[in-house]
């Protein structure tokens, strides 16, 4: 894992201390709300439906147990006693108060954290494949990229002020894990007669306006890659439109000139980048990629099966896969038990998942986007022990993937901007599929659920997706099919008119046996979706 | 009837205004009839608020009822932790709300 140098760290003590002033003076009337509010944001710190919220950043995703220890801190002094896991791979607080977030950013501080670039019109947080360094099919770690390119976008004086936020994604798999194609720029890193560099996606995003990004350059470097980044943000933070901001994201500049033209721009601005000498020193990038070097792992022997249990084994089948290192498993732990809030843990079980990654997954974490939380290298003669843990703190659902693992916005229960609660919905639906066999027979069904039309839920890239409108005052929900945000990418299609509350959780019943009606061998949700059409699903929900 | 409501500015809490000073409980609510404009001025100019504005609400027997959902569920808190709403003992609360 990264570790700050003296420049990190004294930046980001720098940084609190610098905060620490700003919310002084505010909390004197030295500074009005107006003059507060963008400080506030450039640190995470918005103000949402009952309180302050806190929005932490958690780097591509990677933390270690003693990172993990302190959110699980901050959840129990500062907060009530839980925090929310991210669609962004990071956490948020939803009761901060502002006397104490300068508390609790230096708190932050000591163990190598911030809320820096959690908001604001700047390049958010990178995000990354939650598998990085554990995968199989990856070509390098993508974390290396990823951690080059924070340092290069933090606190970058040209990017600061863009025409609107920013997401960048790291992969370095064939299986895209991290919806790389709906962020500004995607980024898959790839082998090409053995040299390594990217292909560069850029303009896909979710909103108002869903977008999958096209491919801008099919294989840049990756002694260019920094320096190409560079220069498609330079064409948007030039030509991006900062007089509407339902137009100010990347998508609609790449939309309105056509790919050809921004990439004809950008391949200009690469000459004049490149001279500058931006990408880093050898040295530098060593330094670095030393710090992602793979843990020394175990050689085992061959391994005698352990005695059958049921439950055990359900989620072993579904929350572990294969290790690049023989005799290791990735585990993913969800966060979506059943009528629970997606993303959400308590402090105690961050607490729990610290102590487990500190014992069994050589001290690392990750946050996926899906809400959940990885141990990336953990031993497969440790499975169990890990697994009796999770079970006794209701850790331990045996669901990645299936129709309840719901990722779900916030929604109208905490969001200021939402017109429609999605947690209720998500529980409703993960209760009326409650049955584990039932689950599983369905098999593969990704549901994501929004709150309102940012799209924060990803209800563009689900399976099933649900968005929540306002319709005259009244909760409303419309029903979507065929989303993905993997490496099949595509967008969701709305049905037709909307549902009420429970009748969306009704209407997810329908579509669902539509599928178990209609599929052939071996097809998922969306391939028997895509298959049919809408046609067979429409007829079913409205006659 | 309108409403004046808004943060507290240290804590974040939401508030109402009673008429001579602020509340964490709508109940205590009053009309502010056309004047809620020129009281949030004058409180967020104090510091007492942050964040100030106008709703429409009903008159009901427990009190006033915003019009919108989204202030009903500021008046309560989440509807999926009734232990963190401002009535946890009440089962029902959270059908105020919907």
């Amino acid at each position: 894992m990264y570790k700050y140098d003296q420049y990190d760290q004294s930046i980001v003590d720098a940084r609190v201390e610098e905060f620490r002033d700003q919310v002084k003076r505010r909390l004197a009337g030295q500074i009005t709300e107006d003059q507060f509010k963008p400080l506030r944001l450039m640190n995470g710190l918005y103000l949402q439906l009952h309180a302050y919220m806190l929005r932490v950043a958690v780097p591509y995703g990677t933390l270690d147990g003693r990172q993990m220890r302190m959110l699980g801190h901050i959840a129990r002094k500062y907060d009530r006693g839980y925090g929310h896991f991210t669609t962004r791979q990071n956490i948020q607080y939803n009761w901060i108060k502002l006397s104490e977030a300068p508390d609790i950013l230096a708190e932050l501080a000591t163990v190598e954290m911030h809320a820096i670039q959690t908001s604001g019109n700047c390049i958010r947080n990178i995000s990354s494949d939650q598998f990085a360094g554990a995968a199989a099919d990856e070509v390098a770690d993508p974390r290396v990229w990823a951690e080059l390119l924070r340092q290069w976008s933090t606190f970058h004086p040209e990017f600061s002020y863009l025409p609107r936020k920013f997401k960048i994604a790291v992969i370095a798999a064939d299986e895209d894990r991290a919806a790389m194609r709906l962020h500004d720029i995607g980024i898959q890193l790839v082998q090409r007669d053995g040299v390594l560099g990217g292909r560069i996606f850029v303009g896909g995003g979710m909103g108002r306006t869903p977008m999958i990004a096209p491919e801008i350059k099919d294989f840049i470097t990756a002694d260019d890659l920094l320096s190409y980044v560079e220069a498609c943000l330079r064409v948007y933070n030039r030509y991006g439109r900062r007089d509407n901001i339902y137009k100010a994201r990347i998508k609609i500049l790449i939309h309105e000139l056509g790919a050809d033209e921004y990439r004809r721009q950008v391949e200009e601005e690469f000459v004049a980048v490149k001279a500058l000498g931006l990408d880093p020193p050898k040295a530098e990038f060593d330094r670095i990629t030393k710090m992602f070097a793979p843990p020394t792992f175990a050689t085992f022997g061959p391994q005698a099966d352990t005695a059958p249990n049921p439950a055990f084994d359900a989620w072993r089948a579904q929350n572990t896969v294969a290790h690049k290192q023989p005799g290791y498993a990735i585990v993913t732990i969800s966060l979506k038990p059943t009528g629970g809030i997606p993303g959400d843990a308590t402090a105690d079980q961050i607490d729990l998942m610290a102590d487990l990654a500190e014992r069994f997954s050589f001290n690392e974490l990750r946050v996926t986007h899906a809400q959940n939380i990885v141990l990336p290298h953990v031993a497969v003669s440790d499975l169990h022990d890990v697994w009796t843990a999770l079970d006794a703190a209701g850790l331990a659902p045996a669901n990645i993937d299936l129709i309840s693992d719901i990722i779900a916005c916030p929604g109208l229960d905490y969001c200021s901007l939402a017109n429609a609660r999605s947690i209720p919905v998500a529980q409703k639906i993960a209760t009326r599929f409650a049955d584990p066999e039932r689950q599983r027979d369905l098999g593969e069904l990704k549901l994501k659920i929004s709150g309102c039309i940012n799209a924060c839920g990803h209800h563009h890239a689900g399976h099933i997706g649900i968005l929540g409108v306002d319709k005259k005052g009244t909760e409303n929900y419309q029903l979507l099919l065929g989303g993905s945000g993997a490496e099949d990418a595509s967008l969701a299609r709305i049905t037709g008119p909307g549902f009420s509350e429970d009748g969306i959780v009704d209407a997810v019943e329908t579509v669902t046996n539509v599928y178990l009606d209609k599929r052939e061998a071996g097809e998922r949700f969306l391939d028997t979706y895509r298959r049919l059409g809408m046609d067979p699903f429409k007829e079913a929900l409205y006659g | 009837m309108k409403v004046l409501t808004g943060n507290d500015l240290p804590t974040g809490d939401v508030i109402w205004w009673t008429g001579n000073g602020w509340s964490r409980h709508i109940e205590d609510a009053r009309d502010v009839a056309d004047q809620g404009e020129s009281i949030a001025r004058a409180e967020e100019g104090a510091r007492h608020v942050t964040g100030p504005y106008v709703i429409d609400a009903t008159v009901t027997a427990d009190g006033p009822r915003p019009a919108h959902i989204k202030d009903r569920v500021r008046a309560l808190g989440p509807t999926v932790r009734p232990d963190l709403t401002l009535k946890p003992a009440d089962p029902n609360a959270g059908s105020w709300v919907i």
